[in-house]
């Protein structure tokens, strides 16, 4: 089946078995390898993409299931605005060092947008259940958090809101 | 691990639908959200030889709240009902649940009624049809019918759905305004299907128990309701001892299996303490 769709802020046009995954089709297909497939089955988070701004695990969509969508990967973050031309979150992870193999780390950048977009100024339980469905078994997290703080301080700087305390944060909202 | 092969169908409209998979007589499945329909094709334990796709159906999607009901549209997604405040403030246990689905980008595609119809004994949505007598609206080329909650479930992941039907909407009747509702459940790890859940739902008048409801996941083919334990809270003053007491007749009336998540010893104290906290949370919300 013939589909097309916008990923990353162009048009796309392509060929797809029916069964053919979102991830696959953006892997195989478009090239877009920082969709890491890791579980296959919904589970370990690595293949998070956004669809229409909401993150969903592209392993467990089909690709003729994303026509007429807007789909986001790790390579369309990249807006000029940070270090070296990152994302906020990019830069943060890289900052705090929010990795150590990069396999889960689109699938978790990704989470991150879509939890900072609906929340500059999440808690720290809240960054904690947010980022649960998303796997990494080399950091033990803690970087990542901190990556997470680092992202929502950045975000809340460049969108003009005062980077406050915490607290003060709250009235933000 | 990839989905085997299958035809891709999008319905166009519900009369649709139901032609399509009339025309497969059997062999087609629905998909919605696809959240657990997916891994079970990609781990190759259902080769359908279709896929009717319900998501663009736009009268499918969507829900109401009601003074006295929740209807939820067939393609209306977990993160939905989670995001509505008034349902929280209305039926708690609904909010305590539906946060405990999964994780948020499962919630962002999987639906209340694809849960529902999948009938997963621990999972939450149908522990909540139960809990709250929902009735289902199935239709097919012949027509549409209306089923219980409590005829619907039939053994693990199985229902009475015909498979050439397709639920178009489920309808939650909800508790009076002074009742209190509770859900609790278990799990390992976060996002993970629980061990155990219970569900509660507690009516109180003149400080006695008018009416008591309480279902539990995790222990059975399908989700149950305890009436035995419901039977002690009729006309009893709320109060600890007597929600210790409901815990021990639900630990007594289940009969769950063990497994490598938990043994039936475990689960079945699981249950017996979860239903006390869970009767202690509604009734605390009780007005």
């Amino acid at each position: 089946m013939r589909i097309s769709m916008e990923v990353n802020g162009r048009g796309v046009e392509v060929d797809v078995e029916d069964r053919t995954s979102l991830a696959d089709c953006l892997r195989d297909r478009l090239g877009l390898t920082g969709v890491h497939l890791g579980c296959e089955h919904g589970v370990c988070g690595a293949c998070t993409v956004l669809l229409d701004g909401s993150s969903v695990r592209s392993c467990l969509l089909f690709a003729v299931q994303a026509a007429g969508h807007r789909v986001t990967t790790v390579e369309g973050l990249a807006d000029g605005a940070g270090q070296g031309g990152l994302h906020p979150v990019q830069t943060a992870f890289m900052a705090c060092h929010g990795l150590q193999c990069g396999f889960c780390t689109p699938g978790l950048v990704l989470t991150t947008c879509e939890l900072l977009a609906e929340d500059p100024a999440p808690t720290a339980e809240e960054v904690r259940a947010r980022l649960s469905g998303n796997l990494c078994r080399c950091t033990g997290y803690v970087k990542i958090f901190e990556a997470v703080d680092r992202a929502a301080e950045l975000m809340r700087a460049r969108s003009g809101t005062a980077a406050a305390p915490a607290g003060a944060a709250e009235d933000t909202r | 691990m990839k989905a085997p092969r299958f035809e891709y169908r999008a319905a166009t409209s519900v009369a649709h639908a139901t032609e399509l998979l009339a025309e497969y007589d059997g062999d087609a499945k629905v998909l919605a959200g696809g959240q657990s329909l997916v891994p079970l094709l990609n781990f190759r334990l259902s080769n359908p030889a279709a896929l009717v796709d319900i998501n663009g159906l736009g009268e499918l999607g969507g829900h109401r709240l009601g003074a006295d009901e929740l209807h939820v549209g067939a393609v209306c997604r977990h993160r939905e009902i989670e995001r509505d405040p008034q349902i929280a403030a209305r039926c708690p246990a609904i909010a305590d649940a539906v946060a405990q689905i999964g994780h948020v980008a499962i919630r962002n595609r999987g639906t209340v009624v694809g849960s529902i119809a999948h009938a997963d004994p621990a999972a939450e949505w149908p522990g909540l049809a139960m809990l709250l007598d929902a009735q289902f609206t199935a239709r097919a080329v012949q027509g549409e019918r209306t089923i219980a909650a409590g005829a619907f479930f039939d053994g693990f992941l199985s229902t009475v759905l015909d498979p050439t039907e397709v639920i178009t909407a489920v309808t939650f009747p909800l508790p009076p305004v002074a009742s209190g509702s509770a859900w609790i459940e278990f799990a390992r790890r976060h996002g993970d299907f629980a061990l155990v859940g219970v569900g509660a739902v507690i009516e109180c008048a003149d400080e006695s128990i008018t009416s008591a409801r309480i279902v539990v996941t995790g222990v059975s083919d399908t989700p149950v309701r305890v009436a035995a334990a419901e039977r002690v809270l009729h006309g009893a003053q709320p109060g600890e001892a007597l929600f210790a007491e409901a815990g021990r007749v639900v630990a007594t009336q289940v009969d769950p299996i063990s497994d490598i998540h938990g043994d039936a010893t475990y689960r079945r104290r699981l249950a017996q303490v979860l239903t006390r906290r869970a009767l202690a949370v509604a009734a605390d919300r009780a007005a």
